[in-house]
């Protein structure tokens, strides 16, 4: 998975595992066996029905939650066994923005105090501490970053929008100028007109300060606008990863392809493809073999015993975990209904 | 109200007005909308967020009991006024004539009964059924909405199934008594793609197996253009935009259903650089702009729309908009994405 080259990749995750007890000694494997790599400046965005596992990745890729086992890297170093107070100084370069922009920001607090707080707890790049006249500098800039009035630090979350909120929320995340950011369904709670400012944010600021994103969402139609390469997950693990426009376009996955038919295009008059059957599997008990056999069209035996493994189909990074990945060809008529 | 109603319509909506009390002031959250929806039709009501769809669609059942509220207007179904209809009249037609499914099916059923305890608990309200009679019926329903194993589904708990099964429970609680009018809020919005296309597909099809008309209240475009027959706009409580859905989409005539359009991210053909958002958001109902509700975000907004409210006139075959750039005759540029109509194959 490791990526040659002049640069080194700003994340590298290496067989990443979340697992979670449950009672009566049931495992509920949410990340199970995930490897991919990131390089500065690119756009990764995480795509996967609810329960496959892209929210805990999210979040074992900063350390939130801790991963069972495997290795995140980040700027070459393995993040996974830092304690906290080691880590502390690496969490500035690192950041989220959530799904929730309200639960996201204390509503006691002004959002000026909001944005403070981070800048008051990391020392400067030289290792002082920034001065209050430092501080209302850069709250002045975030605020133009993130085009909001600089009247809007004296007011309260409560007073704002969503849209505004999740700006707020963005502002908080590049205060500490950030390499890395993951945001996890930064959009899907706001209004498709609203929805489109924030995605257009983001992207000029991804441009603007050379940043990272790992962007997780449900919309795909989301995902490629703002991503240079898609991973699209099933049930805990990467089923197919490579070029945004590659993998939703000429999917290799069974699963991609069903997945990107049954999005209902906001075009009238188009053939309707037959929507896969079934629900998710529990994650608890995952089917064995392939995990999306028990739904997959094109199953076969082997579907039903071994487990397919993330392998390149050609050499543009496209990489698929299915014994029998579909053409180009097929997969393009598949998509079209 | 409305004297000659055509005969095929089977709800008729004049100017419906709903008013929440707020800081001594009437605010109508929903803005004198009106619209037909025919025999075994399904129209589409979009909009964002706030717009009023859920409120409309409430204001319909009756169901609104907040204190102080005042629903103004008439509601026609079937030849009669429900606007001011004894709630003792209407607990008739709600659940029988007129049945509604919700966004969440978990908080719609009741977590302590059976689902086939709470759909034959509906059949028997309505009708003199034997409690095997309508646990057969309760049966035969789920299976007909693709559940599968339904006599063990129906002994089943809600928060046993997934959401998926949930709500095709819920959608064949709503059928229990072959109502002629559906509502359904939001009825895939909780729910994965590749379940939304499942339960699209049910609902679709429920028109020719139940001869039903569908009131569907969504706010993705993409829904309502796989689905829709007719399709309303509202924005900010009033009807921005009607018309079939066909048209609707190809040439909007509302600025508004035009740059909603053009904000969602394509999922095929080329990538735009940025998207073409609409500035701002909308207003609350307390500080709507007079004139135009849309004006202040619109790019073609000038001083007539400032003034007085829109007309509300026809651009095409049952196709109107509330806005006044068809009658000073600068109709908009037709679907600024063209390049995914003409990629899409011919059906």
């Amino acid at each position: 998975m490791k990526t040659s080259g002049k640069s080194a990749p700003i994340l590298d995750v290496c067989d990443l595992y979340k697992t979670y007890r449950l009672p009566r000694r049931q495992e509920l494997k949410a990340v199970d066996g995930v490897s991919f790599s990131v390089m500065p400046g690119e756009v990764l965005g995480i795509v996967g029905e609810s329960g496959c596992g892209k929210s805990t990745l999210g979040r074992c890729l900063l350390k939130l939650t801790p991963a069972t086992s495997g290795q995140v890297l980040f700027e070459g170093r393995d993040i996974t066994h830092l304690p906290e107070r080691t880590l502390r100084p690496l969490r500035q370069r690192m950041q989220m923005v959530f799904q929730d922009s309200y639960a996201s920001l204390n509503p006691r607090r002004r959002i000026g105090d909001l944005l403070a707080e981070p800048l008051k707890v990391h020392p400067d790049a030289q290792g002082h501490k920034r001065s209050s006249a430092a501080i209302a500098t850069r709250l002045q800039e975030l605020m133009e970053l993130v085009s909001l009035p600089t009247t809007a630090l004296a007011r309260y979350p409560h007073e704002f929008s969503g849209g505004q909120r999740q700006r707020i929320n963005i502002a908080r995340a590049i205060a500490l100028s950030p390499q890395l950011i993951v945001a996890d369904e930064p959009v899907s709670a706001l209004d498709v007109s609203v929805q489109a400012q924030i995605i257009n944010l983001f992207a000029d600021l991804q441009k603007q300060l050379g940043l990272t994103y790992i962007f997780i969402a449900h919309d795909l139609a989301v995902v490629r606008q703002i991503s240079n390469r898609v991973a699209v997950m099933y049930l805990g693990r990467i089923v197919e990863i490579g070029d945004a426009d590659a993998v939703l376009h000429t999917p290799a996955h069974p699963y991609t392809a069903a997945l990107t038919a049954a999005i209902p295009r906001p075009v009238t008059g188009l053939a309707r493809p037959v929507p896969l059957q079934g629900d998710v599997p529990s994650p608890i008990n995952r089917p064995s073999g392939c995990r999306f056999h028990t739904r997959c069209p094109y199953m076969q035996t082997r579907c039903q015993e071994e487990d397919p493994i993330l392998h390149p189909i050609d050499d543009s990074g496209h990489e698929v975990a299915c014994h029998f990945p579909l053409s180009p060809v097929a997969s393009a008529t598949h998509c079209n209904g | 109200m409305p004297a000659n109603m055509p005969p095929s319509a089977l709800l008729d909506v004049r100017n419906l007005r709903v008013s929440f009390p707020a800081r001594g002031q009437m605010i109508p959250i929903v803005d004198g909308v009106s619209f037909t929806l025919n025999h075994q039709d399904i129209l589409g009501l979009v909009g964002e967020s706030g717009s009023g769809k859920s409120v409309t669609a409430l204001a319909l059942m009756g169901l609104i009991d907040a204190p102080g509220v005042q629903v103004t207007g008439s509601v026609c179904f079937r030849d009669q006024e429900l606007v001011g209809m004894p709630q003792k009249k209407l607990r008739h037609l709600r659940g029988k004539e007129i049945a509604m499914i919700f966004q969440d099916p978990m908080t719609a059923f009741t977590p302590v009964y059976t689902i086939g305890w709470q759909i034959d608990e509906q059949i028997r309200a309505h009708e003199r059924v034997s409690r095997q009679q309508a646990r057969a019926r309760t049966v035969k329903l789920l299976g007909d909405m693709g559940v599968p194993d339904p006599e063990r589904t129906a002994n089943r708990y809600p928060h046993q199934l997934s959401g998926g099964l949930r709500q095709r429970a819920m959608i064949a609680m709503a059928l229990s008594c072959n109502p002629s009018l559906l509502i359904a809020d939001e009825p895939t919005t909780a729910l994965d793609v590749t379940v939304q296309a499942q339960i699209l597909e049910l609902i679709r099809s429920l028109r020719d197996t139940h001869h039903s008309s569908i009131l569907l209240i969504t706010h993705d475009m993409g829904v309502v253009a796989e689905t829709c027959d007719n399709t309303m706009v509202l924005y900010s409580g009033r009807v921005a935009e009607y018309g079939p859905t066909s048209a609707l989409f190809a040439s909007p005539s509302h600025p508004y259903t035009a740059g909603l359009l053009a904000s969602i991210p394509p999922l095929d053909g080329p990538r735009p650089l940025r998207l073409p958002a609409i500035a701002g958001a909308p207003p609350l109902p307390q500080n709507r702009p007079a004139g135009c509700a849309f004006s202040p975000r619109c790019p073609y907004a000038h001083t007539a729309c400032t003034t007085a409210l829109p007309p509300y006139i026809a651009t095409g075959p049952d196709h109107f908009a509330a806005c006044v750039l068809p009658q000073e005759g600068t109709p908009l540029p037709t679907r600024i994405r063209n390049e995914l109509v003409q990629e899409s194959p011919q059906p």
